[in-house]
């Protein structure tokens, strides 16, 4: 990992560092990426990944519920914590001109 | 009456009997928080709203319709969704946030009422400091300052439940919720002198609890007694239809067990665990681990082998691997979990931007802390194009396998025994400088989240500077009524989990 990386999954992360910044987290970065290369020696051919550790023991079905309004109306407390917003709509900085 | 050395077994019996109220409960642990806030356990307490439910508890118990923990206090980890106390895990993006609705596990445990018939009729107290979105092992990373070790301030409480472990252990909360994705529960429960079981995958109910690392978050209790966390978490857990990953069959009662012999036919009442076979992994006794909790854990065995178990050495020959695996999995999901603060519909927004990128970017950049930074950055890097298949996919597999040697070991014994971690509770700002050096210390703790075993940690013993020790158990799916019931059966034959802190009156 150098510099440049780090840069450009700041940006994917729409994380902003200075160049001070980027400088100081390159080497903790890469010290986490040392130690990850040790998966690199162990050979998993032919395994699947396993992203859910209850499929380790069973298939699972996709839990499914019935098309139907379940949710009441809760508009006025889902914007109470809203950092800017106006007659119920959350308020964003201009995106078309 | 000390209540804060009570156990909730007991203090039910007492709210049966009608010895004390909620009311005087409430308002105990209340003077308690409020006259000890140098340990910086709670982040939001609000004394006007616990007592409201106190006084809803009271009558609930007068008209003869409580459950049995009705009236009982608790603190939940602010990593919950609370309605009327504040909701931030610990991060100053969700700063002075409320939540529109309760998390299904503060339901389950909270006052019922028309929408939510089966709440239990605790009180809460408040809500507890923790690691900054559970990402740490120290309580270091709160926002909001670190969570002081109630066995010696100048130590760390451990983490991410830092602040309900102080809570148990100082006498702020007869017991707490907390969550585990890495040893989150197990490790500060260890730290601080108390007893905590993460349960397996998808036994609690992850709505409302605001995500760090999904495959891996579980919630649990931790508390002073086995049987504490045993009624705790037969409360907590439930068929959520809300959480795709809840289990049908999550209901139980995790306490059947705990009274009983290990089999049924038995008939020897010194030897109540005769017929349990209890792992020794060589993985978790090697080089690393501190001698006093090395010597701790194997007198504890020797302990259980008094009540009749039987030792056998077993192998989880990835144990090391799984700090890895861990630190690739969990940053991942949590970049992608963390995606959802933008600054638009609730959390900090910064006060100056060009556009609205630059909105995102600058409430980000000043809303995440260090860490949580830092693994947004490893998460976004190993799910990037070019290297998912190496980094994200490479750890996926491995997975299986430290899944598998789980189940190898499981053919040999019926429960595991070591160490919940290779030390006890360090410095205060002994490991803040050198991210990695932390990740080190989840060594024990992380393979049971990546097979998404339950595993609890029950105090064992102190080191030379009287700083307690923590085993820990680990079952095989769907055995935490047996977890518990060891762990009980070993506390019915010791008393570390009784001892106090020195400085806690």
């Amino acid at each position: 990992m150098k510099l440049d990386d780090v840069q450009r999954i700041a940006h994917l992360s729409r994380l902003e560092l200075n160049q001070a910044e980027a400088e100081a987290v390159l080497p903790q970065l890469q010290a986490v990426f040392s130690l990850v290369e040790e998966m690199q020696a162990v050979d998993t051919s032919g395994l699947e990944p396993l992203a859910h550790p209850i499929l380790f023991l069973r298939e699972l079905a996709q839990p499914l519920r019935v098309d139907q309004v379940s949710e009441s109306d809760h508009r006025i407390e889902n914007m109470q914590s809203a950092p800017a917003q106006q007659d119920g709509y959350f308020l964003v900085p201009r995106v078309i001109e | 009456m000390s209540w804060h050395q009570t156990p909730i077994a007991l203090m039910a019996k007492a709210l049966a009997a009608k010895e004390v109220s909620s009311m005087e409960l409430t308002q105990y642990f209340l003077s308690r928080i409020e006259a000890e806030k140098r340990w910086n356990a709670y982040l939001d307490v609000n004394a006007h709203l616990s007592l409201e439910q106190a006084n809803k508890a009271d009558a609930l118990i007068a008209a003869g319709k409580g459950t049995r923990l009705t009236g009982i206090p608790l603190a939940h980890k602010d990593v919950f969704v609370t309605r009327g106390w504040k909701s931030t895990a610990a991060s100053k993006i969700l700063e002075n946030y409320q939540s529109p609705f309760d998390a299904t596990v503060v339901a389950n445990l909270g006052m019922p009422s028309e929408e939510n018939p089966h709440g239990a009729g605790m009180v809460c107290l408040g809500k507890t400091n923790m690691d900054e979105f559970a990402m740490g092992s120290s309580n270091e990373n709160s926002a909001f300052g670190p969570v002081l070790n109630p066995w010696n301030r100048q130590y760390v409480s451990g983490g991410s439940s830092g602040g309900s472990a102080a809570a148990v252990a100082a006498g702020l909360a007869p017991i707490a919720t907390g969550s585990d994705t890495g040893g989150s529960i197990r490790q500060p429960s260890a730290f601080c002198g108390i007893t905590g079981i993460k349960p397996s995958y998808g036994r609690v109910s992850r709505y409302g609890m605001i995500a760090y690392a999904s495959s891996l978050d579980q919630a649990g209790p931790m508390g002073k007694t086995a049987e504490d966390c045993a009624l705790l978490l037969t409360a907590m857990s439930s068929h959520d239809p809300r959480d795709s990953t809840s289990l049908a069959d999550s209901g139980e009662d995790y306490s059947r067990f705990l009274n009983k012999p290990w089999q049924d036919s038995s008939t020897n009442a010194a030897k109540p665990l005769e017929g349990l076979r209890v792992g020794l992994p060589k993985e978790f006794f090697a080089e690393g681990l501190a001698q006093d909790v090395a010597n701790a854990v194997n007198t504890a065995a020797k302990a259980l082998a008094d009540l009749g178990a039987t030792l056998v050495e077993v192998t989880l020959p990835k144990t090391k691997l799984s700090i890895p695996v861990y630190y690739v999995l969990a940053p991942a999901e949590a970049s992608s979990n963390l995606s959802r603060f933008d600054g638009v519909r609730y959390g900090h927004r910064a006060n100056e931007y060009k556009d609205l990128g630059d909105m995102y970017q600058k409430s980000r950049t000043e809303g995440f802390g260090a860490e949580v930074r830092r693994r947004i950055l490893i998460g976004t890097y190993v799910l990037c194009h070019g290297y998912y298949d190496a980094y994200y996919l490479q750890a996926q597999k491995i997975r299986r396998i430290i899944a598998a040697d789980f189940q190898a070991a499981f053919n040999q014994c019926d429960v595991i025994l070591g160490p919940v971690a290779p030390d006890v509770a360090w410095r205060l700002g002994e490991k803040s400088k050198d991210p990695v050096q932390m990740y080190l210390e989840d060594i024990y703790t992380l393979s049971t989240n990546l097979a998404g075993l339950p595993a609890m940690s029950v105090p064992c013993g102190f080191n030379a500077n009287d700083l307690p020790i923590g085993m820990q158990l680990i079952g095989n799916y769907f055995s935490e009524a047996r977890l518990l019931q060891v762990a009980h059966q070993y506390q019915q034959a010791s008393d570390w989990h009784l001892r106090q802190a020195s400085e806690v009156a």
